[in-house]
């Protein structure tokens, strides 16, 4: 039972900060209808920023907000710089360009910083508070639920309720009409890739202290499981994200401590199907019209 | 049917223009090069490596060949080893076998490289073993501690460098056995012959069933809190490592932040404390008291007359880069190429040069003998013992030899010897 | 082709050949084919003679990475089914493959028919793989497709890390492959040799892979693409065409990873990582979505990338400091850029390029002579 709990905090922790990183690809999805594949290469960028930063003035919370500011420049710059430029006529051009990002981003990074291990300071202590002889959650992965409840519940009241929000979703469902309308499409899309790629630096700068360290590919396998996640909880879907971010923290939690690490590739695989052959567009898919 | 036509043309004109890429300088049959030893002129030897530079598996090891070259720059400027001058052609494979097969044969069969010195990694290494030996290419050092480069009748020209792997578990182990006796050990290892042939060493060394606690990570998920969580429940004392740096690190950090300090014996793969602390960061303090293992001089010991070496030509020929065990490593294997280069005599063949090493007895900056013989193709045979002590490694007790079956874990009391005077090796 | 003709009931053939008056041309798109074939292979034998050994031994590739290349342009260009997980695939026919070859090499077996055999046995058992996941894949679309093969692509390695009892872990397993026959003389250079039965092998696919787009296959692959809604009323049964579609191309597939593990002497998991099919990816579409000739472009940059931006790195000077910071990375990062530049200045790949060049070409031709 202690292990029970045990595996299932760990997981709930680890899945929030996939459930970030989902909810960035969703963003971006919901916007652009591209998968970022240069998510986690972007925000291993901006991580890198924060940690010249930090190391430069002794602030972690100095780098934590320019890692933040660096993300969203970035995805603006991506968006105006490279993606704009790309014929979306076929959805796999913006894919490949996205993986073409990978290769330049983290080739970048190693000539600037070298392909080594870099410290990944975390803000509050990781040593868990044991309450009754089980360990349960450490400050910090209070802090990670803290901070990605804020973004979840912030991102949510922006679409729901701000002018701005509302103009994005416009932008996004029908852009011929929302150009009508007087909306600046193209800038609530840069304005898309933005946020998306902020809430990727978020979640990097979280995820980054609790892996082997910031290096350039720190965020592939990171990628992975949010991606299996957003799909899992449908990429239309930004609750959809969150819930598949948790179904996989837990999921790998538990599959590494009772049958063994190496089963878990085995086991998203498992999940994905099971999900997708049930509901092809993910948990939280709309109900789907079917358009001739 | 005029499409079609297009379509024809197109695919010849492809393949005309492959040809023409790749026609120019032809070269044609096996036997071109007459009686010449390929990679070796009068002013000349061209040596290749595989290494990962970059990609997720390059920390670290990326460092290694930049300091072989330069250590072989360094013996070029004093004037090369009779008086040849040594080329290091350094590939980068990423730690991708598939790369592995496509460099190696670069370096082979393009550049005509002597020999592949010091390649890096099990599974890349392996997967070009048949095609050096069908080549006839010496294959010298091979970076990994895999038992697989000892087998003098399958691979003739194959020679390890890294004490391997159960000759460091047997090791750690009788550690264990000697000053930890009656605690509870448990073995983290990776889930590949590095883990599997380290616990088989240890387990040589105090039984089977004598570890309590049996886990396993891969690469691929860097999360190892269940593993770590599993030591803790069943109250681990001592847990054997056989990880690499970044796992090392990680399942120190992990332990510290669920509770858990057992006394940590570390594989020399991932017992470098410089690497281990600058990932750790603010953390690094964890690493006190850690016990490691190595076979080469501490980076950190300036008093020895290697590293004193070593710095130097750091300084002068690699343009003063961060100054670790990775470096050490690097000049120690290009240290002892060119004493094989050496003792292989100035009529340089690849035979010869076979004959030089299998000789063996070489003597350098290493702390235990290299084993080659007619019958061993294995590198170093034994490790000495390191601990973290004030954010200092260093070595405690004696060097310790032992093979990987069911021999003794024996003391080596030999004295090591000091560099020459000027950095390069002499025919002895 | 009766074999397969099976999958669709036999009502639909008219509806699905009735566009064009294709039937009267059927043997002559056949014999077009083999002449092509036959050319380009005279020439690669002719190309094997002239070329040094290194570039037999990467022509070699190429044709092995066309067969993946190939086999995903069927699936992704003509079908319109997106997939991440043709490394895996490749995988299946490598490990088949060197199973194969070992069993027979344990047996004391030799001859020259043993190969063909273990390449066969390498295209049942992918098309075995492909076929699930291809009826998977069936109900996915997009980035939901995306995921699956994804997940595939990382699992298909990592059992040959759990089963390590049969499959060696990490280190993988060696690939005994005989060498050349006497018959060729004893000199004969082993990479010649490679490129001859991959070239042979490959062929043959391609061959095979024409023939099979011109048909009524290839037009239900596309109508099916083009509009599911529309093929369904034309009388196509959508969900088997798109399974065929999979079957089609992992059988391709596992054939270029089984024709990889042959030139390598080797298979390990290492080798067939996620990298490997979003290389493949980038291929097809770098080469141009939707033809062969496009997936030939894809593997040849496949190959000569690298090997190009290696050397060009090379011709740099560099202090021993920044050649530290350079060496490996400067190659990938001229590798990314130009993926970036070549899909914003030519969106149809390589091919499109060319073929817009071509048309450019011909027009200017025919009005200066008319």
């Amino acid at each position: 039972m202690d292990r029970f709990v045990f595996l299932t905090v760990d997981g709930l922790s680890r899945g929030a900060v996939y459930a970030a990183f989902a909810l960035a690809l969703v963003l971006i999805w919901r916007a652009a209808r591209v998968v970022n594949f240069a998510q986690g290469a972007m925000a291993v960028a901006a991580a890198y920023v924060a940690y010249s930063v930090s190391a430069a003035t002794g602030s972690y919370w100095l780098g934590f907000g320019v890692a933040i500011v660096a993300g969203l420049l970035l995805g603006a710059v991506v968006d105006r710089v490279v993606m704009r430029h790309v014929d979306h006529a076929s959805p796999l051009n913006p894919v490949i360009v996205a993986l073409g990002l990978v290769l330049l981003i983290q080739a970048v990074l190693g000539m600037v910083y070298g392909n080594e291990f870099r410290p990944a300071e975390a803000p509050f202590g990781r040593s868990a508070l044991t309450v009754g002889g089980v360990a349960v959650l450490s400050p910090y992965d209070l802090f990670v639920f803290a901070t990605i409840g804020v973004v979840v519940s912030g991102l949510a009241w922006m679409f729901a309720r701000t002018p701005v929000g509302l103009r994005m979703r416009a932008a996004a469902f029908a852009p011929e009409v929302s150009r009508l309308l007087g909306v600046n499409v193209g800038g609530m899309l840069t304005l898309g890739w933005a946020l998306a790629s902020g809430v990727g630096a978020l979640a990097a700068m979280l995820v980054i202290p609790t892996e082997l360290g910031l290096h350039p590919h720190a965020m592939d396998l990171v990628f992975v499981s949010a991606f299996t996640a957003a799909v899992v909880g449908g990429l239309d879907s930004p609750p959809g994200a969150v819930v598949g971010g948790l179904v996989v923290g837990l999921l790998l939690s538990y599959v590494s401590g009772y049958a063994g690490s190496d089963l878990t590739p085995l086991a998203v695989l498992v999940l994905l199907l099971a999900v997708l052959l049930v509901r092809p567009g993910g948990l939280f898919a709309p109900v789907a019209a079917r358009r001739v | 049917m005029h499409r079609t036509a297009q379509r024809g043309l197109a695919i010849v004109s492809t393949i005309a223009l492959l040809v023409a890429a790749a026609g120019c300088g032809g070269d044609d049959g096996p036997g071109s090069g007459g009686a010449s030893v390929p990679g070796v002129t009068d002013t000349e030897i061209v040596v290749g490596t595989h290494m990962p530079l970059t990609g997720p598996a390059s920390a670290g090891y990326s460092k290694i060949a930049p300091a072989t070259k330069a250590y072989f720059d360094y013996v070029n400027a004093a004037g090369g080893v009779h008086g040849r001058k040594i080329t290091y052609k350094v590939m980068d494979d990423g730690y991708n076998p598939a790369n592995t097969q496509q460099v190696v044969r670069q370096l082979v069969l393009q550049d005509k490289v002597f020999a592949i010195l010091n390649g890096l990694g099990t599974p890349t290494h392996t997967g070009v073993l048949d095609f050096l030996k069908s080549n006839r290419v010496p294959d010298l050092f091979v970076a990994s501690g895999s038992r697989s480069w000892d087998q003098p009748d399958k691979y003739p020209g194959t020679f390890g460098f890294n004490p391997d792997y159960t000759v460091e578990g047997k090791i750690l182990a009788n550690y264990a056995k000697a000053n930890l006796a009656g605690q509870k050990v448990c073995f983290l290892g990776q889930d590949d012959d590095f883990g599997r042939d380290s616990l088989a060493g240890v387990e040589k060394v105090l039984g089977a069933g004598a570890v309590a606690v049996k886990q396993t990570y891969v690469t691929s998920n860097t999360n190892v809190a269940p593993q770590i969580g599993a030591f803790k429940a069943a109250g681990c004392q001592v847990v054997v490592l056989a990880t690499v740096p970044g796992f090392t690190a990680l399942s120190i950090g992990t332990a510290a932040r669920l509770g858990f300090k057992p006394q940590w014996l570390v594989s020399n793969v991932g017992a470098d404390h410089p690497t281990l602390a600058k990932q750790l960061g603010a953390a690094a303090a964890l690493l006190e008291g850690m016990v490691g293992t190595n076979y080469l001089p501490m980076q950190n010991d300036t008093a020895n007359p290697w590293i004193q070496l070593f710095t130097k030509v750091n300084k002068t020929h690699n343009g003063d880069a961060p100054f670790d065990g990775n470096t050490v490593y690097g000049m120690s294997v290009g240290y002892l190429f060119v004493q094989a280069l050496l003792a292989a005599g100035k009529d340089l063949t690849r035979e010869n040069m076979l004959e030089a090493v299998q000789k063996g007895g070489f003597q350098g900056p290493g702390l235990v003998p290299l084993r080659f013989s007619a019958t061993d193709h294995s590198g170093y045979g034994g490790q000495r013992l390191s601990r973290v002590s004030g954010g200092v490694q260093s070595y405690f007790g004696p060097a310790y030899e032992t093979d990987e079956a069911d021999g003794p874990v024996n003391e080596y009391t030999a004295a090591p010897v000091a560099p020459p005077a000027n950095g390069v090796p002499t025919v002895s | 082709m009766s074999a397969t003709g099976a999958v669709l009931p036999p009502k639909n053939r008219p509806a699905a050949t009735g566009d064009r008056p294709v039937d009267r041309r059927r043997g002559s798109t056949l014999l077009r084919h083999l002449a092509v074939v036959l050319v380009v292979g005279l020439l690669l034998v002719a190309v094997s003679y002239t070329v040094e050994p290194f570039r037999n031994f990467q022509l070699a590739t190429v044709a092995a990475y066309l067969c993946a290349t190939a086999g995903l342009t069927v699936l992704t260009g003509l079908n319109g089914q997106l997939s991440l997980g043709h490394g895996a695939l490749m995988a299946t026919g490598a490990y088949t493959v060197a199973l194969c070859q070992n069993a027979f090499a344990d047996r004391g077996m030799t001859g020259g028919w043993l190969l063909p055999l273990s390449l066969g046995a390498a295209i049942v058992s992918t098309v075995a793989v492909g076929a699930v996941v291809g009826v998977a894949a069936a109900r996915l679309r997009g980035p939901y497709l995306a995921g699956v093969t994804l997940a595939v692509a990382v699992v298909v390695p990592a059992l040959a890390v759990t089963f390590d009892g049969v499959f060696n872990g990490e280190q993988g397993l060696s690939v005994p492959v005989e060498p050349p026959p006497l018959a060729l003389g004893p000199y004969f250079p082993y990479e010649r040799w490679q490129l001859w039965v991959t070239g042979a092998a490959t062929l043959l696919a391609m061959l095979l892979l024409a023939n099979l787009i011109r048909s009524r296959y290839g037009r239900t692959f596309r109508a099916v693409r083009d509009d599911e809604v529309a093929a369904r009323l034309a009388g196509i049964h959508v969900a088997r065409t798109q399974v065929l579609a999979f079957v089609v191309s992992a059988a391709t597939a596992g054939l270029g990873g089984a024709l990889l593990a042959v030139l390598a002497q080797s298979v390990s998991p290492g080798a067939f990582s996620l990298t490997l099919s979003l290389f493949l990816l980038m291929a097809v579409v770098i080469g141009g979505l939707g033809r062969l000739t496009g997936a030939l472009w894809g593997a040849v940059l496949l190959v000569a990338l690298p090997d190009l931006t290696h050397s060009l790195t090379e011709l740099l000077t560099l202090s021993p400091a920044v050649a530290q910071r350079l060496e490996g990375n400067l190659p990938l990062a001229i590798f990314g850029l130009t993926l970036i530049v070549v899909m914003i200045a030519a969106p149809g790949g390589v091919q499109g390029l060319l073929s817009r060049l071509g048309r450019a070409l011909s027009a200017r031709w025919s009005a200066r002579r008319s």
